[in-house]
C-alpha cells in the first residue's frame, strides 16, 4: 500500500496531515478501544452508509495493496489509529483533508459505533496551498 | 415550501385511524415463532418523520444467528422437496395477502423510512408484490437441460438450491430490497436468515407478521441487530452457502473477506454516481418529450434521493445548458415537501440522522469547493410535529465532474450539474466515476440514444426514461458497483448450483480396467 503520511510529512518537515479528529471523536475513539482493543478506520465509498469512516477492530478488515495509509489520528493514552482509503477513490479525496467527527445516529456496515447511538462522520476541507505543496499535489 | 394538512393525508400510525399499528416491541422471527434476543437487549426505532421512538427492536448477536442459521437448516430439507408448483403457489399467495394490505404495508414503510406516502403505494409495495408473481412465474418455467455425449452417456442438468442463505438488506427500500434477495431464494428453493438495516427493522415485522402463515417454519428467519453485532456474525457464519448484502464498498469488501474464507459465493450492490445525459436534441421542441425529460431531470428526488441509482449528477450539452437548466430548475421548485403521510408530498424526510448530517456536510464541501449554489443547500425545518423530522431542501450544485460532490453518492436530494460539448466528451465525463451501477440518457435520434446506451459503463442505462425498476429488467453494477444481476430470471443463477447426473446407458465396460 501506499503511505502517503510518512514520505510527504517528511519531505514537508512539519506535522502536516491529511487527517484529523474532532475532540468529540477522540474521547469516543477511548471509549471505545477499551471494549474493542486497538482500532483502525477505512474510507468507505457507494450506496447507503458509504463515504462513511467505517471503524473496525485492528485485522478484522484485511487492507491491502489496493489501499493507501491516509495518515494516522492521534489520541492520547492510544497507539496511533491508521486511516486508510481505496487508491482509485483516493485519486478523487486527494485534495481535501478529512476530519472523523462523531454525530448521533444510527449508522450501518459493521463499523464498531453503530450500536452506541452514534455515527463517525467525515468532514472535509480543502488542503492548503502549503499542504498541497507538501503531499506533492501541486 | 410549506407544509399543509389535508384530508389526503393518511392518520400517524399510533393514532386511532392508522392504517397499521406497529406492536411495542418486536422480537426475531425464527422457526416460525418471534423469539426473545439472547441478550435480552432491544434498540430504539425512531421514526425520521418526526424523530421520535415508535417500537423497540431485538438487538441480535452471534448466538440469535447460530440459531436462525439451524433453523432455516432444518427446514431445509422439506423445503428443497417441494414442487416448484407448490413454492410458486405460496410465492402468489404472498403477493396476494401483501396486496390486500397494500396501504398498510406503505404506511408502516412511510413510517419506518420516511418516505412520501405517494412512492410507497405507487412503487414500493407494488413492485414488491409484482416480485413474488414474478418469481412464481420464473420458477415454474425453468427447466433444466440435457446434453447427448455420444450415442450411449447423457448429462442431465438439474437446478439445485444452494441450502441456507444469507440476506443484509439496506434501510432505503426496506421492503422492495427485501423482497428483491427474498424472491428469488425462495423460489429457487433456499431457506433464508435475513438481517434488516438497524435504521429501518420495522416494516419487515409488519410484513412478517402479514404473511407469516403462508410459509413453512424456518424457511424465513429475521434476526435484527447491528451490523457489528448481528450482520457481522451472519456473513462470517460457516454455515451459510451464500450471502447477499446491498449497501457501499468497505462493507462490500469485509463480506467478500468474510466469503473467502468459508468459500461460498457473494451478490453484491453497492451504489453508485449515476450520470444523467441530456443531448441537445431534447430541446428540439418544447413538448411533452421535453416535460418528460424535465421531469428526468428532476427524478433526483425520488425517496429523498436514497436511491443506489440517483441520478445525481446531470450532463446537459452546452447549446441548451442555459435554457434547459432554468426550466430544470422551475421544475424542481415544484417539487412539494411536506409530511411524507400526506399524498401531495413528492419528497418526505431522509432515512436517519446521521444520513442529514452526511447530506449536510456534502453541502458544505460542495461549496468549498467552489461549486455554485443554484437551489436549496440546506436543512429544511418544516415545524409543527415534524420539527425533529430529517428533512433536506431539494438542492443543486453546478460544478465541475472532479468536485468530491460529483463523485460520491450523497444519498440525499442533491443534484451536481455540469455540462458538456459534444457525444465524446458527454460519454468521457459519464463514465469519469469509480461506479457504474444505473445511467440515464435523453435524445430524440435513436441512433445517439443507443451508442450512448452502449457506451456508457453501466449495468442499467435508461434510455428516455427514469427509475423504472419492472421485475423482468436486470439490474447490477460496472466496476465497483457490484457483482450479480437483481429483478430477472437470471438471479436465480445466483441462487442454484447445477447438479450434472452424467449417465452411461452402454451395456458393456469402457474397456480400461
Amino acid at each position: 500500500m501506499i503511505d502517503t503520511e510518512s514520505a510527504a510529512v517528511q519531505a514537508a518537515g512539519k506535522a502536516l496531515s491529511r487527517v484529523d479528529v474532532t475532540p468529540a471523536a477522540a474521547s469516543f475513539l477511548v471509549e471505545l478501544t477499551a471494549k474493542h482493543g486497538p482500532l483502525m478506520f477505512h474510507q468507505s465509498g457507494g450506496c447507503c452508509d458509504g463515504s462513511s469512516p467505517m471503524c473496525y477492530p485492528v485485522g478484522f478488515f484485511k487492507v491491502g495493496a489496493v489501499d493507501v495509509h491516509l495518515g494516522d489520528l492521534h489520541v492520547a493514552h492510544l497507539d496511533p489509529i491508521e486511516v486508510f482509503m481505496s487508491r482509485s477513490q483516493y485519486e478523487y479525496w486527494k485534495y481535501t483533508h478529512l476530519t472523523i467527527d462523531v454525530v448521533p445516529g444510527r449508522g450501518a456496515g459493521f463499523s464498531v459505533e453503530s450500536p452506541e447511538g452514534k455515527r463517525f462522520l467525515i468532514r472535509s476541507r480543502m488542503l492548503t496551498d502549503d499542504e498541497l505543496k507538501a503531499f506533492d499535489l501541486i | 415550501m410549506t407544509v399543509t394538512s389535508s384530508p389526503s393525508t393518511y392518520a400517524a400510525p399510533g393514532t386511532p385511524d392508522a392504517k397499521v399499528q406497529f406492536k411495542p416491541r418486536y422480537d426475531h422471527f425464527i422457526g416460525g415463532e418471534y423469539v426473545a434476543p439472547a441478550s435480552g437487549q432491544y434498540f430504539e426505532n425512531p421514526s425520521p418523520v418526526n424523530g421520535k421512538v415508535f417500537t423497540e427492536v431485538a438487538r441480535g448477536n452471534a448466538k440469535d444467528i447460530d440459531r436462525a442459521v439451524e433453523s432455516a437448516w432444518r427446514a431445509f430439507d422439506s423445503w428443497k422437496k417441494t414442487t416448484i408448483t407448490q413454492r410458486a403457489i405460496i410465492l402468489n399467495k404472498i403477493a396476494d395477502r401483501m396486496e390486500e394490505n397494500l396501504e398498510m404495508l406503505a404506511v408502516a414503510e412511510t413510517w419506518d423510512n420516511g418516505k412520501p406516502i405517494r412512492e410507497a403505494l405507487a412503487a414500493d409495495v407494488p413492485l414488491a408484490i409484482d416480485h413474488f408473481r414474478y418469481f412464481a412465474g420464473a420458477i415454474r418455467a425453468q427447466e433444466g437441460s440435457t446434453g447427448e455425449i455420444d450415442n450411449d452417456t447423457v448429462a442431465y442438468h438439474f437446478h439445485e438450491p444452494l441450502g441456507v442463505v444469507g440476506q443484509i438488506i439496506p434501510w432505503n427500500f426496506p421492503l422492495l430490497m427485501a423482497v428483491w434477495k427474498l424472491a428469488p431464494a425462495l423460489a429457487a428453493g433456499n431457506c433464508v436468515v435475513l438481517k434488516p438495516a438497524e435504521q429501518t427493522p420495522a416494516s419487515i415485522h409488519v410484513f412478517m407478521d402479514l404473511i407469516k402463515d403462508l410459509l413453512p417454519a424456518g424457511v424465513l428467519n429475521i434476526v435484527n441487530g447491528f451490523g457489528v453485532e448481528a450482520g457481522a456474525p451472519l456473513a462470517a457464519h460457516p454455515n451459510i452457502r451464500k450471502i447477499a448484502f446491498t449497501g457501499e464498498t468497505t462493507t462490500g469488501r469485509l463480506i467478500m473477506q468474510m466469503a473467502s474464507e468459508n468459500l461460498i459465493p457473494v451478490t453484491l450492490e453497492l451504489g453508485g454516481k449515476s450520470p444523467n445525459v441530456f443531448f441537445a436534441d431534447v430541446a428540439d421542441e418544447k413538448d411533452d418529450f421535453y416535460s418528460k425529460a424535465l421531469e428526468g431531470f428532476s427524478f433526483f428526488n425520488l425517496n429523498s434521493g436514497e436511491v443506489c441509482t440517483c441520478p445525481s449528477r446531470a450532463l446537459v450539452q452546452q447549446s441548451i445548458y442555459d435554457g434547459f437548466v432554468a426550466d430544470g430548475l422551475e421544475r424542481v421548485k415544484q417539487v412539494k415537501q411536506g409530511n411524507p403521510l400526506d399524498l401531495g408530498t413528492m419528497i418526505g424526510a431522509q432515512a436517519s440522522n446521521d444520513q442529514l448530517e452526511k447530506i449536510l456536510s456534502y453541502m458544505d464541501i460542495g461549496k468549498q469547493e467552489g461549486a455554485k449554489l443554484l437551489l436549496g443547500g440546506d436543512r429544511a425545518d418544516l415545524g409543527g410535529d415534524l420539527t425533529d423530522g430529517y428533512y433536506v431542501n431539494p438542492t443543486i450544485f453546478e460544478g465541475k465532474n472532479s468536485m468530491r460532490i460529483f463523485q460520491e453518492e450523497i444519498f440525499g436530494p442533491v443534484l451536481s450539474l455540469t455540462s458538456f460539448q459534444d457525444y465524446d466528451d458527454a460519454i468521457k465525463i459519464a463514465n469519469d466515476t469509480l461506479y457504474g451501477l444505473g445511467a440515464g440518457v435523453w435524445s430524440r435520434n435513436g441512433a445517439q440514444l443507443y451508442r450512448a446506451g452502449r457506451d456508457i459503463q453501466a449495468g442499467r442505462v435508461w434510455s428516455n426514461t427514469y427509475h423504472q425498476y419492472p421485475a423482468g429488467a436486470a439490474f447490477g453494477g460496472y466496476k465497483q458497483s457490484g457483482i450479480g444481476r437483481e429483478n430477472h430470471k437470471m438471479m436465480l443463477d445466483h441462487y442454484q448450483q447445477t447438479k450434472n447426473l452424467l449417465v452411461s446407458y452402454a451395456d458393456g465396460p469402457m474397456g480400461f480396467f
